[in-house]
């Protein structure tokens, strides 16, 4: 493995982790734009607009895109978060160009209005379809309790009014500013050649016109609280939990992993064998965020309505021992391993190992191989756990269930 | 680009079939035993997931605490499912461990402690999974769509019944693994970076004097009704659409599996392009083969708002029908891109390639290369693909609905 980058003279950043063994080649343009950079008037634009990159260019009609993956036999796809929209393929090394080539082309999009009213019927129809399918709702609420009026807690799809009111005109001056080259970066992982990708994005990116733009990062005030909402159609009875956790700098945020493992995974960790080996619960995780400059712990939890009551009561008492007490370092160990085998199975396939190379180096300007990884991992101390409890406490947190429960007394 | 398969049958029944992928620092497993839905008894629905549940939950001189720890600090990424035929056991790990986590597993297969104490906990767990699905409407469409379309007990659901989760006693348990888990029409699929001879030895010494029992046969009941509408309150109404397909084992599959793909699967499929993509009807629509050991389907799926339901069925019909127009040689060469593509990067996954080679061994008593699905799909026309859609066109449909209101389904369907 051997990890190069470029820099085009218009801001595009290319990086790649270049592995002559590898079947396939992984490529993603990595776009820092997310529901984080919205205001409440464009609620939603983001996503739609990661739709409307696949409705074509003046060069190709939405069926020459479609059509184009699909000679290639790409398996690609494209997903918005809160801080990022990432358009990804994996493809087969002999396509490396003309991946490449397509996936540039389409970070230009026309932006018909006639696409875009059409699209606009597709996210309303995700939002439909999301909307039947409990805790949505809940996650969304709780990150917006949460952050209060910090970006942090906007929602990523969007409400149905906020895209039917959405206007072409403002899709088109986000992407202006948003799609800057200085704003995205260009991974690939795999078998790459990389002389002939940083010549491929020349030609195909040179000409993007570099605008400035930027992200104010502030510090998130977190806030505490617990609600319920009611959703009468809904089985089983759901709830969100958020507190905050190490940010994509913060070197903590390994024992925070780890700490998660721990506490939350989904398989012999504390809310396991509180909650899912008894039967009292459906799901119950607690994972680890990390997003730039904030950070979040979230819980989240499905059971029957009526053992809720009594499984949030549980968590918090997992929690509470675990702030008083802290983890053995068996528990440690156990974990390491858990993270370690992950690591390295998911890094078995270039499309597992471009997503940690493209986030790594949007957040952190950083390359890490699976062996830096592996090592840090490797090295978390049980203090530094311990401290990582104490800096994030558990017990603090925003709490939102949904579900046919009325009502919902917090725990004590 | 294809590694030899290798394989050896035990006195006993058993079947142990591996593809070295000596590349990868993993290995996995997977390992079916002939303990599927199919075999839960009418009353008991749900009984194989029940015992799964209960096999899970210590074996050998792990109680269920060592058990998950054990596999923990080993890195098993572990999954355990029932199909219709099978209760398969699946793991993938750091190839040194893989020996260790198949004695974990033997353990399982032979000497679970099934603990009475933990009874009430299996079905607990049983029952949360059961009423999960009630608040996934996809779900619970293609759980009906199943169950109407394939004759019973081919089309039960595995995860059973509240009733009889309700009702499943210790005794029916122990009865079940005792009946069930057995080396005859077993096969534990290994794939990775490996050493066969000792692969081998290992399994002997684990598996070999896994005692055999008698199999039982299924007895079939006819399907149910060609539509039914299952009431639900939501957003969206869900659509499925099933007809009947050839097994993989037929010597059609290949032609039966292209022409779903030019239908359903990938970005510029029919349904996708004309549903989705000219229309904005929906945002999920897909079309997928599904096969049992002697009889197969393709399962259709569209959900979208209630008021767009009608139109959303009617073209989705309308796209079937089309279909026995003939594909076109655009089509299949995009089919066969990504089938292609999906072919090689199948060596990049031990997991991926270790519950095919099972699930070939099942299906053919032998595993096909990749190398010969290669040429298999190579030698796809469409002139071959049309000729098996003019002898079998996608129709006889079972169609199920969930939502606010039925939907009007055309005459010969209802």
């Amino acid at each position: 493995m051997e990890f190069r980058n470029h820099t085009l003279e218009n801001g595009l950043q290319i990086v790649a982790e270049c592995n002559g063994q590898a079947y396939s080649t992984a490529l993603g343009f990595f776009v820092k734009s997310g529901s984080r950079d919205e205001t409440g008037a464009i609620a939603g634009v983001s996503h739609f607009l990661e739709h409307m990159v696949f409705k074509g260019t003046p060069t190709r009609s939405p069926d020459d895109v479609n059509r184009e993956f699909d000679e290639m036999g790409a398996h690609h796809n494209a997903f918005t978060n809160e801080e990022n929209t990432v358009y990804y393929a994996a493809v087969l090394p002999e396509y490396q160009d003309r991946a490449v080539e397509l996936l540039a082309d389409i970070l230009r999009p026309s932006l018909r209005e006639d696409d875009f009213d059409t699209e606009k019927q597709v996210i309303i129809e995700e939002i439909w379809m999301y909307d039947d399918q409990p805790p949505f709702g809940a996650d969304e609420k709780c990150r917006a309790a949460f952050y209060g009026s910090y970006p942090l807690g906007h929602s990523v799809l969007g409400t149905v009014e906020s895209i039917t009111d959405l206007p072409v005109e403002m899709m088109r001056e986000y992407f202006r500013r948003r799609y800057s080259p200085g704003n995205i970066v260009l991974a690939a992982a795999g078998r790459i050649d990389f002389h002939a990708l940083v010549a491929c994005a020349r030609r195909c990116c040179g000409s993007w016109e570099p605008l400035e733009v930027s992200r104010t990062i502030e510090q998130p005030t977190p806030h505490e609280g617990f609600q319920t909402i009611h959703k009468q159609t809904a089985t089983q009875q759901y709830a969100m939990q958020l507190a905050g956790g190490p940010a994509a700098e913060d070197h903590d945020r390994y024992a925070a992993k780890l700490l998660a493992t721990v506490l939350g995974d989904d398989s012999g960790s504390r809310l396991y064998w509180e909650l899912i080996d008894p039967g009292l619960a459906e799901h119950a995780a607690l994972n680890h965020c990390e997003y730039q400059g904030a950070g979040l712990m979230m819980t989240s939890m499905s059971c029957q309505p009526n053992s809720a009551e009594e499984n949030l009561q549980r968590i918090l008492d997992v929690y509470r021992r675990a702030e008083a007490d802290g983890i053995t370092p068996a528990e440690l160990e156990m974990a390491k391993s858990k993270v370690r085998s992950r690591i390295v199975l998911s890094g078995e396939r270039p499309r597992g190992r471009l997503f940690t190379l493209g986030s790594d180096w949007v957040y952190r300007r950083e390359y890490r191989s699976i062996a830096d990884d592996l090592d840090a991992v490797t090295a978390v101390t049980l203090d530094e756990v311990t401290a990582v409890l104490a800096k994030y406490p558990l017990t603090h947190s925003t709490t939102v269930t949904i579900g046919p429960l009325a009502e919902l007394p917090p725990p004590k | 680009m294809t590694n030899a398969i290798l394989s050896h049958t035990f006195s006993n029944g058993l079947v142990l079939v591996a593809e070295p992928m000596m590349w990868l620092g993993s290995a996995a497993f997977t390992c079916l035993v002939p303990a599927g839905s199919v075999h839960d008894p009418a009353e008991l629905s749900g009984l194989g997931g029940f015992t799964c549940e209960m096999a899970l939950r210590g074996a050998g001189k792990r109680d269920s605490r060592r058990f998950v720890l054990d596999l923990d600090n080993l890195g098993v990424e572990r999954h355990e499912s029932v199909s219709s035929a099978h209760t398969g056991f699946s793991g993938a790990t750091l190839a040194e461990n893989l020996s260790t986590a198949l004695g974990i597993f033997a353990d399982v297969l032979r000497r679970p402690r099934l603990p009475t104490e933990q009874l009430e906990a299996a079905r607990a767990v049983c029952l949360q999974e059961l009423h999960a699905v009630e608040d996934e409407p996809a779900q619970k469409l293609m759980i009906e769509l199943r169950r109407r379309h394939y004759p019973d007990p081919w089309g039960r659901p595995a995860q059973g019944e509240q009733q009889s989760l309700e009702a499943i006693t210790i005794d029916q348990v122990c009865r079940h693994f005792d009946r069930r888990y057995r080396p005859g029409g077993a096969i534990l699929g290994v794939a990775g970076r490996f050493d066969w001879e000792e692969l081998k030895d290992h399994v002997a010494g684990l598996l070999g004097d896994w005692e055999p029992r008698a199999a039982e046969p299924v007895a079939e009941k006819a399907a149910g009704a060609k539509y039914k509408h299952l009431p639900y309150q939501s957003n969206q109404t869900q659509i499925g659409i099933a007809w009947p397909s050839v097994p993989y084992r037929d010597r059609d599959y290949f032609q039966a599996w292209g022409a779903v793909g030019v239908l359903g699967s990938g970005c510029s499929a029919r349904l996708f392009t004309e549903v989705r993509e000219r229309r904005g009807l929906c945002y999920s629509v897909y079309a997928v083969y599904h096969t049992l050991r002697d009889r197969a389907a393709v399962f259709c799926y569209a959900g979208t708002s209630a008021d767009r339901a009608q139109e959303t069925l009617d073209v989705t019909l309308g796209e079937l029908t089309r279909l026995t127009n003939g594909i076109e040689e655009n089509e299949l060469g995009r089919l066969k891109a990504r089938i292609k593509s999906a072919l090689i990067m199948q060596q990049e996954s031990s997991a991926a390639r270790s519950s095919a080679v099972a699930r070939d061994w099942y299906h053919l008593g032998r595993v096909r290369t990749l190398d010969e699905v290669g040429r298999l799909v190579d030698a796809l026309t469409c002139r071959s693909i049309n000729a098996y859609l003019a002898e079998h066109p996608p129709d006889d449909f079972t169609i199920v609905t969930l939502g606010p209101r039925k939907l009007e389904v055309p005459v010969g369907v209802s």
